[in-house]
């Protein structure tokens, strides 16, 4: 079942195109995540979803209702903010309660002495109570229900947004960066709590984020989008490891994938500097040839590089090298047992799996290889 | 040692400027010094005896407390509003701005000449306007009936402006992520979005714009009193300032003037500290 439906949605500002027809769908239960860099458009869609922003064209539904021109507040969807947004003069209990009292208070019952005796009012403002109680549980929220924004941490400020928005159970979820201001140890728990709440409650979520890593762990679909489109929206593994388009590869995965030019001759045999590969493509000319660094072997055929450096992680260290022939920059994930076997005079050979190598057109597009052999590519 | 030389300068201002003319003014509140006399007398509380039977005073004070009364809170609900639709509006912002903002950096003198002509009963251009549609215009500023609203009109038309930009700068500085969060969580109506996000967080800046206005309004309504009616008509405009002034440099009666200085004192002090104990805590939201 669709929950959210986005139709070639265009926005302009002034003479920038920010959206160029943007179409998502998204199911009920879905987490999908929008991640692209900074002003790709990702949090413009989000608005227009919201309705705090109008698309120039295309149209919104949301549970199966057009509401392309309604206002947020007809929309019955919940919004966590990058900054939370939460209002400064209210207690987190009043924060929470926010979204309810517009909902179920009219303009005279919200006044603060004259509402309380207007009738309908009392049994409202209880029911409101348990209500936010109970979302400010779920979230750990019941001992600060008292304090103001300003006496909060960050963490605690971005669980308050939460509570906020899972309190009124919304058509859909959409959050704008909601983890950007957390260091990064509150962050992966952070994480993990979005994503526990999003299956506790089921409602369809619109995540937006730069951070890949995000993307990657939380999404159950990942729209990648650059320059105001999506260019691919798939799992997490297809988006890893089948892109769509060169942008694709090398925005998501850290470090970036290696690129280095290629080229197929009138058979299809893909070449790199004139060597040629186990690689066959259905694309004949110019093309660029991507491998991620953890495909990348030390062998004794294959590319030959000089090495430029290693980076120590731990678990892995990232060997920085050249290409002798093309000069491209390569980055090659090793163990640390073969950092006493790299040669004294930096001269060494990278190997891939030809299966492992992803091949795209002179325009970026994915070109598919037809002979995708177990074996290594240079031999 | 250092300290105090560095802050030497600040604390000789001070000192000279307003610690000891404010302890002067105190000590002459309590005898009979007239400017230019040979001697004084310790009378201790008889000026107050005197200022509170002067139905002068008693007056002048009464005045004051209109006065105040009015332009304070018309010319901040006005300053608000215009703010807010100057805020709301697309053209000519910066053109409304200044029309408004002109009144503050003229000079009260020169506006009061004006003013002066358009109340003018006969020749000005109000009762003029008020004749073609049949309605006899009242004395503005010669009938005690008027006078002291009349006044209360120029100074909130002189305020306006002034509180105008401090709200419009308050405005600026809510973040538009408050109103979009608020449109979300369902205040379509512009006057929800008001009572959950302007006003509130407008709070700081209202108090401040409160005390200013008062001091504002306490202060400049002697400009006007002067220039435009010395008090009259039949001391129906005297404000406290202005019976200060008079009574200090016209009748040269010092120690009196100085126990209405006094007076002057008191209220604004308890005022100020009124307005900061009570409403500082519940502007500032920690």
């Amino acid at each position: 079942m669709i929950t959210l439906r986005l139709n070639t949605i265009e926005k302009r500002f002034g003479t920038t195109n920010v959206l160029r027809g943007v179409s998502l769908d998204v199911a009920h239960g879905e987490f999908v995540v929008l991640v692209g860099p900074s002003g790709c458009g990702k949090s413009t869609l989000l608005r227009i979803i919201a309705g705090i922003d109008q698309p120039e064209s295309g149209t919104v539904q949301i549970g199966g209702r057009d509401v392309t021109h309604a206002r947020p507040a007809q929309r019955d969807v919940a919004m966590v903010f990058q900054s939370y947004a939460l209002y400064p003069h209210l207690t987190v209990a009043e924060n929470i309660a926010v979204p309810l009292a517009m909902q179920r208070l009219n303009g005279w019952q919200r006044l603060p002495v004259l509402g309380g005796v207007l009738p309908g009012t009392k049994q409202t403002r209880a029911r409101t109570a348990q209500d936010v109680r109970l979302a400010a549980d779920s979230l750990g929220l019941l001992g600060l229900l008292d304090r103001k924004p300003g006496q909060l941490s960050g963490g605690q400020r971005q669980r308050v947004a939460l509570a906020r928005a899972i309190v009124r159970h919304p058509t859909a979820f959409l959050m704008d960066e909601p983890l950007s201001n957390l260091d990064a140890s509150l962050r992966a728990q952070a994480r993990r709590e979005i994503v526990e709440i999003h299956r506790r409650t089921g409602a369809a979520t619109v995540y937006v984020t730069h951070d890949q890593s995000e993307a990657l762990t939380m999404a159950d679909r990942v729209a990648v989008m650059q320059s105001g489109e999506i260019l691919q929206c798939a799992p997490p593994e297809t988006i890893y490891n089948d892109p769509v388009d060169l942008r694709v590869a090398t925005f998501i995965g850290s470090p970036c994938i290696n690129t280095m030019p290629a080229e197929a001759d009138g058979q299809g045999m893909v070449r790199v500097a004139g060597l040629a590969t186990g690689l066959n493509s259905t694309a004949r000319g110019a093309l660029t040839l991507a491998v991620r660094p953890e495909k990348l072997m030390l062998g004794s055929t294959g590319l030959p590089a000089i090495v430029e450096g290693v980076e120590f992680l731990g678990e892995s260290l990232l060997l920085h090298a050249r290409h002798t022939h093309t000069g491209a920059a390569l980055v090659a994930r090793i163990t640390p047992e073969q950092r006493p076997g790299l040669p004294s005079d930096g001269h060494v050979h990278l190997d891939f799996r030809a299966a492992d190598a992803l091949l795209f057109d002179a325009a970026g597009h994915r070109v598919r290889a037809l002979t995708p052999a177990e074996a290594p590519a240079f031999v | 040692m250092a300290a105090w030389l560095l802050s030497l300068p600040a604390t000789l201002a001070f000192v000279l400027m307003l610690l000891l003319p404010t302890l002067a003014a105190i000590v002459f509140a309590f005898t009979d010094y007239e400017l230019g006399a040979a001697s004084l007398h310790w009378i201790g509380l008889d000026n107050f005896a005197e200022l509170f039977a002067d139905r002068r005073f008693v007056q002048s004070v009464r005045n004051t407390v209109v006065y105040v009364g009015l332009v304070t809170p018309a010319s901040i609900f006005g300053g608000l509003g215009l703010a807010l639709l100057i805020e709301a509006g697309t053209r000519a912002r910066v053109f409304f701005r200044a029309v408004f903002f002109l009144p503050v950096v003229s000079l009260v003198v020169a506006m009061a000449s004006a003013w002066q002509y358009l109340l003018h009963p006969t020749i000005g251009p109000l009762n003029a306007m008020l004749r073609l549609i049949g309605v006899t215009g009242p004395e503005w500023l010669s009938s005690s009936a008027t006078v002291l609203l009349s006044l209360s009109a120029i100074g909130i038309w002189e305020n306006l402006g002034f509180n105008m930009v401090l709200f419009l700068a308050g405005l600026t500085a809510i973040p538009r992520e408050l109103y979009a969060a608020a449109e979300v969580d369902g205040a379509d109506a512009a006057l929800d979005r008001f009572r959950l996000v302007t006003w509130p967080l407008l709070g700081p800046t209202t108090l401040f714009v409160l005390t200013i206005t008062m001091i504002r309004a306490l202060t400049r309504s002697f400009d006007l009193v002067a220039v435009l009616t010395q008090g009259g008509p039949n001391k129906a405009s005297e404000v406290l300032l202005f019976t200060l002034y008079q009574e200090c440099f016209t009748f040269f009666r010092l120690g009196y003037a100085a126990a209405i200085a006094l007076v002057f004192l008191v209220i604004v002090v308890t005022l100020m500290t009124l307005q900061t104990r009570f409403l500082d805590k519940r502007v500032h939201y920690g």
